[in-house]
């Protein structure tokens, strides 16, 4: 199947190689194109109105004083969508431009066109909304057990997952018991919400946007604007990173809706406030737990509650809460399990995907716990993690046999084994590098070093069912008497490296060098979303079944050329080369003015919905794990903390570019340390407090410390070149095993994340 | 009103409101938009240029304060040869991914390496501070700076 | 907005001023033109104060006072002027970024009036005074009544700030600032301390623990009874600690998103006893050395 022979593995730009993005030099140049520098001639400008309440009652909105503004084209409101007024990725349950109501502080409600965006805005700001204010509702708990409002058809909640496995009473030697919370975190990419929509003349529109999923959004938007898919065309633009947050609809149906309506060009693009508002966050949880086990530290079962605050709308929190049950267990085996996780519709900010997707919330609890175990049976934490480890053969909590790699136990004793860094010491250490940074906070008082480990489990690539696919066209030509591959998926690149990657692929497949990474759009078939780490294996696996029946068509027409076997023939070296006879033939030679093209889509293996009372099934298609251990130094007095190194183990399966791959593992880390320590979108009753870089605090390179990582190559048997997904793993533990550091250092419990400095300081 | 000033090495003579930031005039009216345009209140620092010879976060500047100065922005580092070095080691080093963070950060570091030929690792972390990126976890950047940090002694480079 | 006023000096920005009151004093952008950039304000017009050379300058006259002309970007003050007013300079490096310390000027910082200013502790606590310039002429305002309220101080509509007046050469200086992340943070509670072997007195300034940047009076006399300046003996661990105490005494701190009024009240009881320390520490070496 796979091209095989020796020598062209180890080729520049293939698989396995280290190999530099295509897109570096230009977005180093500044000469790469972002949706948010997007131009087209007589493009206006578009803004949106938001609702500035919780919950309310629209009673009218009068947009005349914003309509009669010089250099205003168009106001729309909610009776100007031609086609449905809603969208979601699960359900269809959040309107484009608000009707009735508006549900979040936040909430789309008219959008404005304006030759400038200063003046859009100002008109926004003109449009008078007449509000009945509603009791809101902002509490999740409250959301669970029925009190308050409705806020959609069927009640508030969104989610309920049971998992049932084993005894429901099983006995344990210790129990440990925990509420733990986790903050709302946000994206934070660096590229707020952008696109151009343009209108085109057969009465549809070309949006160009920042997305991670070009076809949903495409099948929501021909909804919206009620035209047909082939009308509602879409090109992938540079993406300032993703991480879940560009999964729903932001700008892109206002947009649209706009260009129709005014016939020209139409440039959205956020500011970093409404971005906070523009995006779904990651969903806050509250998780109780109970863990019982043996007097020698092994499992003997787990109860689980997990509560998410999905906020006004679906989004993704049917799978986010499946997938936070699902895992609340971790990476171990246990032979009892109750685990019951919900997520309800409140009147806070919508929450959906984040990198992690449930799975780091429930992290966050599981190993808490793990350590709280540890500590009652005077067990080392590692030791107690060890002890009751998942493997190849092991059962998850949903009762599915791991039947890929499952290197638990190798990851810990790789991060546990590894060398630990220098002992503070305010003499020698540069005085930025102490808690409290370059803020001549402490010269050494109160600082104490803690360790804390994590591990952690998460499904890739989509789960329960899911009809899972990718789709990828490869054509091979003769140009300039050179072959030129060229490869077109509508995979979006969100800043992870799939281009590459694709050409990788393509270099591999076909032996050629030059590879042309058509940008992604709809003109080819539906490439899933760039989630859930689930891209080069999806869109890679398409790759690579596209070029092999590439080079299947060109080993036909050369054994039809050559009067050769099929069999004798290999492609190699932009050559056909003959076994038999030991000649070659280059490929331009033989295929001259042939173009070979080839569609082809790709499947992972079927998975199973989850049975809805126990929750048991083979309802993943892989599962990925990752360990780290975080070393911190903690000024105890002041609650201030500093990270000293974090190291992560984890196994790629295959490292098919191994510096991106360690790339996504630093970021993943990066991001976990930031909820772990700082990161969090404060809402007070429905409002956002904090919809700034000022107030919400991502890692500086002064919150970052050096990153050990160990790579892990065990390959799969099911997947393209045996790689597994590498976009989520590394985040996943990394709060956990900072927390536990934390609290290793200053001996106290912490139960919620991200910790602030009055709980280390004991003055909350 | 309008605005004379230098960018790039070449000279512009545009319309501009008052109170619009520099990062405004550079992105929406001159036609560069290779310095983006992140928080808008200098805590990314994805702005960064030159403003007479100072690292500046373009959207603190309001454009008017232009007048007359000397702007270089990440599309000017790079000449007849190729990439700046600082570009190149950008690259190489995988210290790249979506990119939004790095035109800033490409001005800041060949603002530190000006100052600074051999930076210490604590002193590079201090002087990038105000450069966020979202994607990197700064490790390839911190390779990139080093490595051009080399590159440029060797090269004995200019600029 | 109609007007961009470029005044080349002094006098001419104090014209243009008086004439114009409403002209929002603009130097390096970090507090103005966010306001801008977020359509938080709108003013009539901006009055650039970046191209007056007066404001750009420093001086030490008789060796006693440092004058910091208003428009000194806080790198400059991190790179000239850590020997004459280290607090400040310590203060300075804590500032936002690189890129926001090459503009931003302690004139802003003064001018916004923010509790939270990282440059005003510093002030407070070494007794500093603020020159204020108008048409009408100068006036020096002490620091300690500069200001108001929160984002209010005695500036009138035609005033500008000229430079501040720091005593220099009397003693160890600290600054130290509390936030949730290693860098570029607004603080959650700040404190510098000054010593003054000379009048000895110790001098503590306070930001983002009250509604406007304060001094901890009780605590400064406390320390400066306290301290053994003539034998140069250690602090006692009760004197550091009632020091501390005192200086969070004199706080009115609020909760808000960056940090709890608790919190607040306890991080600066720390950082006062540790500033005290360092700074006696160090008091008590220059003097052992002559």
């Amino acid at each position: 199947m796979t091209a095989t022979w020796a020598g062209q593995r180890a080729r520049p730009g293939t698989v396995g190689t280290g190999t530099i993005r295509a897109d570096a030099i230009p977005k180093s140049r500044g000469d790469f194109a972002f949706s948010s520098d997007l131009y087209a001639d007589g493009m206006l400008w578009g803004a949106t109105v938001r609702s500035r309440y919780p919950y309310a009652r629209i009673k009218s909105i009068d947009f005349s004083a914003a309509a009669v503004m010089s250099g205003v084209r168009c106001v729309l409101t909610h009776h100007d969508v031609p086609g449905r007024n809603r969208f979601g990725l699960e359900i269809r349950d959040q309107p484009v431009l608000a009707d009735d109501a508006v549900r979040y502080v936040g909430e789309p409600v008219a959008v404005v066109a304006a030759d400038h965006p200063e003046i859009a805005r100002r008109a926004a700001e003109a449009v008078a909304v007449e509000y009945e204010r509603l009791d809101a509702l902002t509490d999740p708990r409250l959301a669970l057990s029925g009190v308050g409002p409705d806020l959609h058809d069927g009640g508030n909640v969104v989610a309920h997952h049971r998992i049932r496995k084993g005894s429901a009473e099983p006995a344990a030697d210790v129990v440990v018991r925990g509420v733990y919370h986790v903050g709302t975190q946000d994206q934070a990419f660096l590229g707020p919400e952008s696109c151009l929509a343009i209108p085109a003349l057969d009465g549809g529109v070309e949006l160009y946007c920042s997305t991670q999923w070009l076809h949903i959004d495409q099948d929501q938007l021909a909804d919206v604007l009620s035209l047909p898919l082939d009308k509602v065309r879409l090109t992938l633009s540079g993406v300032g990173g993703a991480f879940g947050g560009r999964e729903d609809l932001s700008v892109q149906a206002h947009a649209c809706l706009l260009a129709l309506r005014t016939g020209r060009p139409i440039k959205m693009v956020y500011d970093r406030e409404e971005s906070f508002f523009g995006h779904v966050h990651r969903h806050p949880a509250r998780l109780e737990y109970e863990h019982g086990a043996s007097a020698d530290g092994c499992l003997v079962y787990v109860r689980a509650r997990i509560l998410l605050d999905g906020g006004a709308y679906a989004s993704t929190s049917r799978a986010v809460a499946s997938n936070a049950g699902c895992f609340a267990c971790g990476p171990y085996e246990v032979p009892n399990v109750s685990v019951d996780s919900y997520a309800v519709y409140t009147n806070n900010p919508p929450c959906g995907a984040m990198r992690g997707f449930g799975a780091v919330q429930s992290c966050f609890g599981y190993e808490s716990q793990m350590d709280k175990l540890a500590a009652e049976l005077g067990l080392d934490p590692v030791e107690v993690r060890l002890r009751n480890a998942v493997g190849t053969g092991s059962a998850m909590a949903t009762g599915q046999r791991i039947d890929g790699p499952a290197p638990v136990a190798e990851l810990l004793r790789r991060v546990r084994d590894m060398e630990p860094p220098a002992p503070a010491d305010s003499s020698t250490c540069d005085d930025v590098l102490m808690p409290g940074g370059a803020a001549n906070t402490t010269h050494g008082e109160g600082v104490r070093r803690g360790v804390g480990y994590g591990v952690s489990v998460k499904n890739i690539c989509k789960s329960l069912g899911y009809d899972d696919y990718g789709t990828a066209r490869v054509r091979l030509s003769i140009s300039g008497g050179e072959p030129v591959a060229e490869v077109h998926t509508a995979a979006a690149e969100v800043g992870q490296g799939l281009t590459t990657v694709q050409a990788q692929i393509v270099r591999t497949e076909l032996g050629v060098r030059q590879v042309v990474v058509v940008p992604a759009d709809t003109r080819v078939g539906d490439a899933g979303t760039s989630s859930a780490s689930r891209q080069t294996w999806i869109s890679g696996g398409a790759v690579r079944a596209a070029c092999e029946a590439v080079r299947d068509r060109v080993l036909r027409i050369a054994a039809a050329t050559l009067g050769a076997e099929l069999s004798e023939l290999w492609l190699a070296d932009e050559c056909v080369r003959s076994e038999r006879t030991a000649t070659d033939v280059p490929l331009a030679e033989l295929l001259g003015s042939t173009n070979v093209d080839e569609t082809r889509v790709f499947r992972h293996r079927q998975t199973f919905p989850l049975d809805p009372e126990t929750g048991q099934g083979d309802g993943h298609v892989a599962f990925a794990f990752a360990a780290h251990r975080a070393v911190v130094d903690v000024d105890t007095e002041l609650g201030l903390v500093r990270v000293v190194e974090i190291a992560c183990a984890e196994d790629v399966g295959r490292a098919m570019n191994p510096p991106a791959v360690e790339g996504q593992m630093h970021g993943g880390i990066a991001q976990g340390l930031g909820l772990a320590l700082m990161e969090e979108v404060q809402v007070v009753d429905g409002y956002i407090q904090n919809p700034s870089f000022t107030d919400y605090l991502i890692p500086t390179t002064l919150d970052m410390p050096p990153v050990r990582l160990s790579i892990l190559e065990i390959p799969r048997d099911d997947s393209p070149y045996g790689l597994t997904g590498v976009g989520e793993p590394a985040l996943l533990s990394c709060p956990a095993a900072v927390v536990a550091a934390i609290r290793d250092a200053c001996g106290i419990d912490i139960t919620r994340i991200p910790v602030r400095p009055e709980i280390i300081a004991g003055c909350a | 009103m309008r605005l004379s000033c230098t960018v790039n090495g070449q000279r512009r003579d545009i319309d501009v409101c008052p109170a619009e930031s520099l990062l405004f005039a550079l992105r929406e009216r001159m036609g560069l938009p290779g310095t983006k345009n992140a928080c808008e209140q200098g805590e990314c620092g994805s702005c960064t240029v030159y403003l007479d010879g100072v690292a500046v976060c373009a959207c603190l500047i309001a454009a008017g304060q232009a007048e007359g100065g000397d702007v270089v922005t990440v599309e000017g580092l790079a000449d007849d040869e190729g990439p700046h070095p600082v570009q190149q080691a950008f690259a190489e080093s995988g210290a790249v991914q979506c990119g939004f963070c790095t035109p800033g950060l490409i001005v800041a570091v060949h603002d530190v390496l000006s100052h600074s030929p051999r930076p210490t690792d604590a002193a590079i972390r201090e002087a990038l501070a105000g450069n966020l990126c979202r994607c990197t976890g700064y490790e390839k950047i911190f390779d990139a700076v080093r490595s051009a940090a080399v590159r440029m002694s060797a090269e004995g480079k200019r600029r | 907005m109609t007007s961009f006023v470029q005044p080349v000096g002094l006098d001419e920005a104090c014209e243009a001023k008086a004439a114009e009151p409403d002209l929002v004093p603009l130097a390096g952008g970090t507090d103005v033109m966010v306001e801008l950039n977020f359509r938080r304000a709108r003013p009539h017009g901006l009055l650039d104060l970046t191209r007056v050379p007066e404001l750009r300058e420093w001086s030490v006259s008789d060796g006693c006072w440092l004058r910091l002309g208003a428009g000194v970007s806080y790198a400059r003050i991190i790179k000239e002027l850590g020997g004459h007013a280290p607090a400040l300079a310590t203060a300075s490096r804590t500032v936002g970024s690189p890129q926001i310390r090459n503009r931003g000027t302690v004139g802003g910082n003064l001018g916004t009036s923010s509790p939270a200013g990282d440059a005003l502790p510093p002030l407070l606590a070494t007794g500093s005074t603020v020159e204020l310039v108008s048409v009408r002429g100068n006036r020096l305002v002490r620091i300690e009544d500069f200001f108001t309220g929160p984002k209010e101080n005695v500036l009138l509509p035609d005033e500008l700030v000229a430079a501040v007046w720091l005593p220099v050469g009397r003693g160890p200086q600290q600054f130290s600032k509390v936030g949730p992340r290693n860098a570029m943070v607004i603080a959650v509670a700040a404190l510098a301390t000054a010593l003054d072997g000379e009048s000895r007195r110790v001098g503590v300034g306070l930001g983002a623990l009250a509604p406007r940047p304060i001094r901890a009076v009780e605590a400064e006399d406390f320390a400066s009874w306290a301290l053994d300046w003539d034998g140069g003996s250690g602090i006692h661990a009760d004197v550091a600690a009632r020091f501390g105490a005192l200086v969070a005494g004199a706080c009115a701190p609020i909760d808000d998103v960056r940090g709890s009024s608790a919190y607040r009240r306890h991080a600066v009881a720390v950082l006062a006893a540790r500033s005290l320390r360092w700074a006696w520490q160090e008091y008590r070496k220059d003097k052992s050395c002559g």
